[in-house]
């Protein structure tokens, strides 16, 4: 497992403009598969552009107490990108003005950044319907400043949404770090202890299965009964749903695809899933993401890529809905992780 | 260039099989997709099976193609591993088993 982020290690796959290099070269450039610009208009769908406003994602920093192997967010303890109060402000305006049903609050470990319980408490008096937390469990036992979180997201009805890679120690550790499945089932029983996930509770966890190799995730139901029948039996841990989510070929995973000689394979595989059922219902046309410096993105991997709206309006400080909404999406070969088999969002499978 | 007989990107091109006979082609992947679908038993079973037997026939096509389905499905290396012993147990055994027809054969020529 690696035990720090790209930025740190100096890898040159920190730079996004890297990453995009690497993506558009090789077997895109040479035909062998088609672009995802191309194999949209093929598919009829091009442009992709955005719908009414639904999800507000807000990355408070990309701090972290892990360092996955996998991560999007090239996240970890050395990363010290942090969300401030400034930010926060303009942020709890748009808010309280936004059409947006949910609030997904995420990072790095958004728990690490240090105003995240005075934002929750100021953005939970917005009325937001869904109010969701990604929190990555092991967190809530990293150290005793944290082991209340429970309490405090039950006390602000935060609809908590956590990692977890498999039901095995073998696997999750292998992806995550070691110790980690065993502080997250601890984190997992904490939460039902207090009602979260529990069958007929209203205090809503639901888990986030990505596949912990080079292969794309099997189908998010199968999962979800395999999962719960295994934490039930084994460890006695209820959840709500679950959601199954493709690894996008960016950052840290991109690092591993390329180290692991697994690159070429992977894009073949997601290139031959493609599905234009899952391309119609992408989150970028439902979403807007925010970088912990207040930029806006159409989603948290372009953010990572630094790819920005295409949109007049650039940052948080003029946002604009209207001027945001009906917006050209801006894609890269990267977006065929979004529309491989049953589709991949922040919320699982689309199609 | 290092040529062998199998090569993985054939894996790919295995729909193709269809283009030279396209009804019994179609027959084939319509029956095939509904075999593995779920059934008195689980697509997850099923994909244990197909990766047992595929060591049993000896398809390096099949190998990779089910290794990799399980591992989708989250079936862990160690399910894997004993789906393989099973395999290898019957290999193993079919191959005593006819040891009897051996001796058979041994007793009735022996004096
Ligand atoms: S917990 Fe999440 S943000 Fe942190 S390193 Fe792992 S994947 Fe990245
Ligand atoms: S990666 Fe982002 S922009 Fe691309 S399809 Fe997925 S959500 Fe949309």
């Amino acid at each position: 497992m690696t035990q720090k982020s790209l930025h740190k290690r100096n890898n040159q796959l920190a730079q996004s403009q890297k990453q995009l290099e690497f993506l558009a070269n090789g077997i895109f450039k040479t035909g062998e598969l088609p672009t995802f610009k191309n194999k949209l208009k093929d598919t009829g769908i091009a442009p992709l552009t955005a719908n009414t406003l639904e999800i507000l994602q807000i990355n408070v920093g990309y701090m972290c107490n892990q360092v996955c192997e996998h991560c999007h967010v090239d996240a970890g303890p050395d990363r010290k990108e942090i969300m401030t109060k400034e930010t926060m402000l303009q942020c709890l305006d748009v808010i309280k003005n936004t059409h947006a049903h949910t609030l997904d609050l995420t990072g790095g470990a958004p728990e690490m950044n240090p105003n995240f319980r005075w934002f929750v408490e100021e953005a939970s008096k917005a009325g937001i319907k869904d109010f969701i937390v990604r929190s990555n469990l092991t967190i809530i036992r990293a150290n005793k400043k944290y082991h209340d979180l429970p309490e405090f997201f039950k006390n602000y009805n935060i609809h908590v949404v956590s990692s977890m890679p498999h039901w095995t120690q073998g696997k999750t550790d292998k992806q995550r770090g070691k110790g980690v499945f065993n502080q997250s089932i601890q984190a997992l029983k904490d939460l039902n202890a207090i009602g979260y996930g529990m069958p007929d509770s209203k205090l809503k966890l639901d888990l986030v299965y990505n596949p912990s190799g080079a292969f794309l995730p099997a189908n998010q139901s199968a999962m979800e009964k395999d999962f719960k029948s295994a934490l039930l039996e084994d460890f006695g841990i209820h959840f709500h749903q679950l959601f199954a989510i493709t690894n996008l070929p960016i950052s840290r995973f991109l690092d591993y695809l390329i180290a692991s000689d697994n690159y070429e394979d992977y894009m073949y595989a997601l290139v031959e899933a493609y599905n234009p059922q899952a391309a119609k219902s992408v989150m970028c046309t439902n979403t807007l993401s925010i970088s912990w410096d207040g930029y806006l993105y159409d989603c948290d991997f372009n953010q990572m890529l630094e790819l920005p709206v295409n949109s007049k309006v650039k940052h948080i400080s003029n946002y604009n809905e209207d001027l945001l909404n009906g917006r050209t999406i801006v894609t890269s070969q990267h977006c065929y992780g979004c529309t491989a088999g049953a589709g991949s969002s922040c919320q699982g499978s689309v199609a | 260039m290092q040529k062998t007989y199998y090569d993985p990107a054939d894996l790919k091109k295995f729909s193709k099989i269809s283009e030279w006979n396209e009804t019994l082609g179609e027959k084939f992947f319509d029956y095939y997709g509904k075999v593995f679908e779920e059934g008195a038993l689980t697509e997850r079973e099923k994909s244990l099976i197909a990766l047992a037997v595929s060591h049993t026939v000896q398809c390096p096509y099949c190998i990779d193609a089910y290794t990799g389905d399980a591992l989708q499905r989250g079936i862990t290396k160690e399910e894997m591993m004993e789906a393989l012993h099973v395999s290898a147990a019957i290999r193993g055994g079919a191959a005593l088993v006819h040891g009897v027809q051996m001796m058979n054969k041994v007793n009735k020529l022996e004096m």
